[in-house]
Formats: C-alpha cells, sequence, structure tokens
C-alpha cells in the first residue's frame, strides 16, 4: 500500500502542499543515473506492478538476474536497443508534501544541448558522481551548464558508496575536489549527499546503511528530505512584477468588459497597485484580478490570471504589464549567452525569429564575442561558426524592442529562444546579460 | 491558486506571508498558459474532446483561460462509432453547456472512403482514429490540435513536447523533435504541417481526479462504479457488448465496475470498484497497482512499442 498516497489525499486541500519542484538529474548511465531515478520512482511506489512486471521481463531478457530499475527510464525503443538516452525524458512522483517532475537527460558531451533544455525549467539539479571515480570532466560540465541556466539549488549526490566501504575519507575528498572547482561560480545552495542508488540507501530512505550504522558519519538528509524541503516560492515571489500579454479578452458588444489574459512570471501583483504597461509607458492601477468566476485579492509569480486595469490602455499581445517602480528594459540591442541547439551552423544572414516571453521580434546575429568551454567554463577565441552545443557570448540586433531582465535575476524576462524561418526549427537558446 | 491568505507568521513586524500554490494550482496555470499561447500563436487551432475525463479537464482549464471570451476555437471529436453511449450523451450535453462549437467526425465516413479498411467489425479502431483525425485536419486547415494526453500515460508519451510537431503526413519523429526551452513554445509550421499540443502534459491521473474533484467537475457515469456483464479474459474485466460478446465457454458475471478510460469499447476494459464518488476514486487511483493502460486497454499489450509506433503514424 502506498504511504505516500494516503497523506497525499489528505493534503490535497490542507496547507502542506508545497506545490510542484522541477529537478533535473545529470550524470551518465555509468554514475547510476538512470538507478537513482528508479530508486526514486520505486521507492515512493509510483512504479505500479505492470511497470514492475515489464521491467523484470526486460531484465530477464538481458540477462540479468536482479530487476535493472534503470530500465524503467528507456522510453524509445531506439534507447532500447542502443541502451542509452537520447532525449529529455519527463518523470513523476510525488509524496505527501510535494509533486515532483524529474526532467531525464542524457550525460554525454554531444547531449549539451538536452541538458540545457532540461535544466532551463529545473529548480534543482542532481549532480551524480560515482565516489569510485571522483570528479570528473563531466562534473563540471554538468555543474557549470547548471550553474550557466540559473538553476540556484544543486545537490552533489555521491553514489555507489558501498563500493568504496562507505568510507567518510572518500565522500570528504570529492566534496573539497568539487568545491576547489565550482565554489568560485557562487552557487546560492550546494548540499552533499552519501548514496548507493542501487541499495536505495540515502536516496528516499536511509536504507541498509541505516541498520549496518555505516554512514553513521553523514547525519544530514536524504535526498528525498532534501527535495522536499528546498523552498522556492519566494525566490520568484520577490521579483518586481512581469506580467507578459498573452491575449486580450473582449467578450464583446455585450459588455465593455476588457480584460488581458497572461502569466504572472515574477512578482506579487496586488488589486489596487500601480503597474506600468509597456511599450507605451503609461502607468495604472490594477482594478482586479480575475479567474474565470474568481475575484482575487492578489496573484503571485506562476498565476494565471486575467487583469483588467483602471484605465483604458491600448495593450495587446507581447506587451508587458510591470512592477511601476522597477520597470524591465526595453531593448533593442542584446548581449547573451547562446547554447547552439542546432546541427546545422547559423544561417548565412544570420536572421532568426527571436521569441521572448508572448512577444516574437526579427533579430539579427550581429556578432559572436567568444566561445565558452562547456567543460572548463572559460573563454575561448571566436570560433568561425557555431556548432550544435557551442555555448558562446553573443550580441542581436532586434527589429523591436523586448522587455527585459538580466537572466541572473529573472528566468523568463532574461531567456528567449532563436527559430530560423526557413526550417522552422527551434536553432538556439538564449540568456540575456545586458 | 489559494484565494486565502496564509496567517501572518508570529513575528509581529514580518509582512503577511503569501498563499502557498498547491500542485493543482501549478498545474493548472502552466496548462492555461499553454492554452493561451494555442489561442495567440496559431491561426486555425482544434480542441480534440470526447468526452473522457482528459479532455474534460482541458475544457475546464479552457473555460478558465478565455471566459468571459468565447473559445478560440471549436471541439471536435473523432467518433470511432465504437462507443459508450453515456459518453456520447456527456460530450453533446457539455458542449451546448458551453455553447461551443462541436465538430464530429465519423471513422464509419473514413471507411466509407475506404481510407480505413478494418479486416472486421469488431476490430479495434483506435489505430483507425488517426486517420480520420488527420483527414479532418486537413479538411478544416487545422494547424494545431489540442489534445489531453498525459506523459505518465505511458512510455513514449514521456518524451514528447508540449507542443510536438507534426509533419504533412501527421507523423511525429521522436529522434527530431524541437527542443523545448523554459516555457517558450516554437509553435511555428508550414502549410499542411500542424502542431499537437498537450497542455496537461505533466498532470498524472491522481492530479486529473483531484482537480476534478476540486472543481467539482462533471464526469460522464461510467467513470463511477456500477454493475456490468464482463468477462474474465487475460487478466481482464472484458465487458460484454455487441462488439465483445462472450466466446463460446467463458462465463459472464455481473460485477461492480468503473472505467478508468473511456475509449473504443472494443478495446477498453473496466476495473472492479465500488468507488461511487470523486473522492472514492481518488482513495483508489492513491492505492492501485496497476497503471492506467494496463488495467484498461487491450490494445497496448502488444508490445513495449506499440504506443510509439502509433504515435509515429499520427496517432494521438
Amino acid at each position: 500500500m502506498s504511504v505516500m498516497g494516503e497523506i497525499q489525499r489528505n493534503s490535497t486541500h490542507a496547507g502542506d502542499d508545497l506545490g510542484v519542484l522541477r529537478f533535473i538529474t545529470a550524470g551518465s548511465v555509468d554514475d547510476g543515473k538512470s538507478t537513482l531515478i528508479g530508486r526514486l520512482l520505486h521507492d515512493t511506489k509510483t512504479i505500479l506492478e505492470d511497470q514492475l512486471a515489464a521491467v523484470k521481463r526486460a531484465s530477464r531478457r538481458r540477462g540479468h538476474e536482479e530487476i535493472d530499475l534503470s530500465l524503467l527510464t528507456d522510453g524509445l525503443e531506439a534507447e532500447r536497443e542502443q541502451g542509452i538516452t537520447i532525449d529529455v525524458a519527463y518523470r513523476y512522483f510525488a509524496t505527501p508534501r510535494r509533486k515532483f517532475i524529474i526532467a531525464d537527460t542524457p550525460g554525454h558531451e554531444q547531449y549539451t544541448r538536452n541538458m540545457v533544455t532540461g535544466a532551463s525549467t529545473a529548480d534543482v539539479a542532481i549532480i551524480l558522481i560515482d565516489a569510485r571515480k571522483g570528479v570528473l570532466t563531466q562534473t563540471r560540465r554538468h555543474t557549470c551548464i547548471a550553474h550557466l541556466l540559473g538553476v540556484r539549488h544543486i545537490v552533489v549526490a555521491i553514489n555507489k558508496m558501498d563500493l568504496v566501504d562507505h568510507a567518510q575519507p572518500v565522500f570528504d575528498r570529492i566534496r573539497a575536489d568539487f568545491l576547489a572547482l565550482a565554489g568560485g561560480l557562487g552557487i546560492p545552495d550546494l548540499r552533499f549527499i552519501p548514496m548507493s542508488a542501487l541499495r536505495g540507501d540515502m536516496v528516499v530512505e536511509r536504507g541498509l546503511v541505516a541498520r549496518e550504522q555505516r554512514l553513521d558519519w553523514y547525519a544530514g538528509e536524504t535526498l528525498l528530505q532534501v527535495l522536499e524541503g528546498i523552498n522556492i516560492a519566494d525566490e520568484s515571489d520577490a521579483l518586481p512584477a512581469r506580467f507578459p500579454v498573452q491575449l486580450v479578452v473582449r467578450p464583446g458588444t455585450s459588455t465593455d468588459f476588457r480584460g488581458y489574459a497572461g502569466r504572472l512570471e515574477s512578482g506579487v501583483l496586488r488589486v489596487g497597485e500601480e503597474v506600468v504597461a509597456l511599450p507605451s509607458g503609461r502607468r495604472t492601477t490594477i482594478k482586479e484580478i480575475a479567474l474565470l468566476d474568481r475575484q482575487l485579492p492578489l496573484a503571485v509569480a506562476g498565476d494565471s490570471v486575467t487583469l483588467v486595469l483602471a484605465d483604458e490602455i491600448d495593450l495587446s499581445r507581447g506587451d508587458v504589464i510591470a512592477t511601476a517602480a522597477t520597470p524591465p528594459r526595453a531593448a533593442r540591442s542584446i548581449d547573451a549567452r547562446i547554447c547552439w541547439l542546432a546541427a546545422e551552423a547559423p544561417n548565412a544572414a544570420g536572421r532568426f525569429v527571436l521569441k521572448h516571453t508572448s512577444r516574437s521580434v526579427r533579430a539579427r546575429l550581429a556578432r559572436i564575442n567568444d566561445r565558452i568551454d562547456i567543460n572548463s567554463f572559460e573563454r575561448q577565441p571566436t570560433p568561425a561558426a557555431l556548432a550544435m552545443n557551442d555555448i558562446a557570448h553573443a550580441t542581436l540586433n532586434l527589429a523591436k524592442p523586448i522587455f527585459v531582465d538580466p537572466y541572473a535575476s529573472n528566468r523568463i524576462t532574461g531567456a528567449f529562444i532563436l527559430i530560423d524561418e526557413a526550417t522552422n526549427q527551434t536553432v538556439a537558446a538564449g540568456m540575456i546579460e545586458a | 491558486m489559494n484565494a486565502q491568505l496564509a496567517p501572518s507568521p508570529v513575528t509581529g513586524t514580518a509582512p503577511p506571508a503569501l498563499p502557498l500554490r498547491s500542485h493543482l494550482d501549478w498545474l493548472e496555470s502552466e496548462a492555461i498558459h499553454i492554452l493561451r499561447e494555442v489561442a495567440g500563436e496559431c491561426a486555425n487551432p482544434v480542441l480534440l474532446f470526447s468526452g473522457g475525463k482528459d479532455s474534460t479537464v482541458l475544457l475546464r482549464l479552457a473555460e478558465k483561460a478565455f471566459r468571459p471570451g468565447r473559445f478560440p476555437f471549436p471541439l471536435l471529436h473523432i467518433d470511432t462509432g465504437h462507443n459508450f453511449d453515456e459518453v456520447i450523451a456527456f460530450r453533446d450535453a457539455r458542449a451546448a453547456e458551453l455553447g461551443e462549437r462541436l465538430l464530429v467526425r465519423l471513422v464509419e465516413d473514413s471507411m466509407g472512403r475506404g481510407t480505413v479498411r478494418p479486416h472486421k467489425e469488431t476490430d479495434s479502431r483506435n489505430a483507425a482514429q488517426s486517420v480520420t483525425l488527420l483527414e479532418a485536419i486537413e479538411e478544416f486547415g487545422f494547424d494545431a490540435a489540442i489534445g489531453g494526453a498525459r506523459r505518465d500515460e505511458e512510455k513514449a508519451r514521456a518524451k514528447e513536447r508540449v507542443f510536438s510537431f507534426r509533419d504533412e503526413f501527421g507523423q511525429w519523429d521522436p529522434k527530431n523533435q524541437r527542443p523545448e526551452l523554459w516555457n517558450l513554445y516554437n509553435t511555428r509550421v508550414h502549410k499542411g504541417e500542424h502542431m499537437r499540443v498537450f497542455p496537461i502534459s505533466n498532470w498524472t491521473e491522481l492530479d486529473v481526479w483531484q482537480y476534478i474533484e476540486r472543481e467539482g467537475i462533471a464526469v460522464p457515469s461510467i467513470y463511477f462504479s456500477h454493475r456490468r456483464p464482463v468477462i474474465r479474459r487475460s487478466g481482464l474485466l472484458v465487458p460484454v457488448t455487441r462488439l465483445t460478446p462472450p466466446d463460446e465457454g467463458e462465463t459472464v458475471e455481473e460485477m461492480a465496475v468503473r472505467f478508468r478510460t473511456v475509449g473504443d469499447i472494443s478495446c477498453t476494459c473496466p476495473v472492479e470498484s465500488t468507488a461511487a464518488t470523486t473522492a472514492e476514486i481518488i482513495a483508489e487511483t492513491v492505492l492501485t497497482t496497476v497503471t492506467e493502460r494496463g488495467a484498461t486497454r487491450m490494445d497496448d499489450q502488444t508490445s513495449d512499442a506499440s504506443m510509439e509506433r502509433r504515435k509515429k503514424e499520427g496517432y494521438f
């Protein structure tokens, strides 16, 4: 019987539901990444009998005696054939306190773009390290990408502790090595957990090691306890309000209702509060915050609502309603870090559609300033052309202004994608620096 | 979103705490955002509404996204002709109640045109739905079809994008999907191509029932416990219908059952249940030991990859 479910049922309408936490797992199959995800799903009773039976059959087909939890996350035929992860997969589990969304991304270098994709929406990154191997080049790469994408909480999972006799010096050395490489990045929340995903130690339960008293030197929380406890709501609520307008709701002639539909991407908006509408720059106050038949006193970051303003202002899709005192910057030119996602190099003209919040504008790649080595995070000379998985500094000129904040302070109004108009492919992800 | 403010912290000087967003608030806001992006960016979208619980939840989300305005798209049902009557009645009543336009296209008509050729009348028409759907998309020139599929339903769906590109043949190419970052959806298609859009990608079966409970959403009666003649066949309870009569030597039992999914009657099975209310369904869902499709779909058990193959060919 599912322990998690019982409490979840009781908490549906209670105040102890902490909402959704999204995290990414970075590491290779060899580090036990798929096993870790399988363990999280299994020990939170997410895996049901028919799924387990299918995995048991697949394990036997591959000649494994024991059930191979890593097979739970093999999605596509090609992946099963090759025994690797190719694309980002999303997994779900829930505990009494929270719903979790895992972005499961492959760890190989050629799949940087997948990790960038998964990290773009992640609140937390779990960086997996094999205790026998310690900090590797890929550890540095994964940490840099997570940090670059603005993931504020990083959990270093030092796995396979059973294979190093649960030795504290091994853990301490890896921790010190990790701090030496990442200490300068300024990661605001960094934690280390010794574990064995295969045995189920310190993932959801403290596991066998607790009975064996072999990890007594680690008094900290299990991975799940850490994930349940991380507070993310305050981060975006504390920012200035940004409400990109998605649609104007005007039901027609029978009523003069005119509402602006969108999602409050950061900050808090209250009825009566002064706001500025961009690009017009006109100031007004919030008259109503509506969600179907409910009138709300306020909206917090993440809420999709419909705003009614006190004054008639001409606003359309792509415009922004923002905190009057601290509006975003209207930018016709931006400096950004971009990650090149496409197999082809940028088109010769360097012309794209840039999508930023609900606004799409034409953009020209004016200059590529330098390339970042994703393994060392050092700047390299400007490449002749961008290749897939490259991360570079670039300057873009825009046909019309967009209303931006630096990505470091706002992960929604600081982000954009580039689309090639000829192919309609999403070719780059961008993070605005200035 | 919680309308009530959480109680103020004991420290007198701190501002009142902001409302916490529950997981349902989060999921709802995300889905509304996605629906509004479809409306803002796609020229001629459609919402696929079957009368099932997932697409019924989509309608509620569309109300939240667009009211007091009208929906910026019609509803479309691809009718296999293999329906539970209760679901069709519910479908029509719900569309009428909302005052939105409901289009129905029939697999029968595709059979008449010869684009669908079933081996026999009782064959499942689940796969044939793809043909009729693609024909409808072409007929109306839809550039986006919104559906209620969820990533937790099936392994092949776990890698599907929220905005999932289909080429001019309606095919899904799992190895060549557009990267999807932040909440920035690339909705662009060339003429003849289209998007499938899944606003409740991140929901689980439990989330759906919890939302139905929280919002007081009506769903077809066959989702709740009722007595029905069934046959036990390879671990499933097969309902006795005109398409699934008992084989010789099989025993028909009348049992208290409910449906976890409502699809083609020739391949959709109920589960034993006494759950008469949404709250009781949630309780059962929490305790269930078998997945929604594992318990109810005969056609997904063929192979690990059967859904992936169907999806590549244009299935939802």
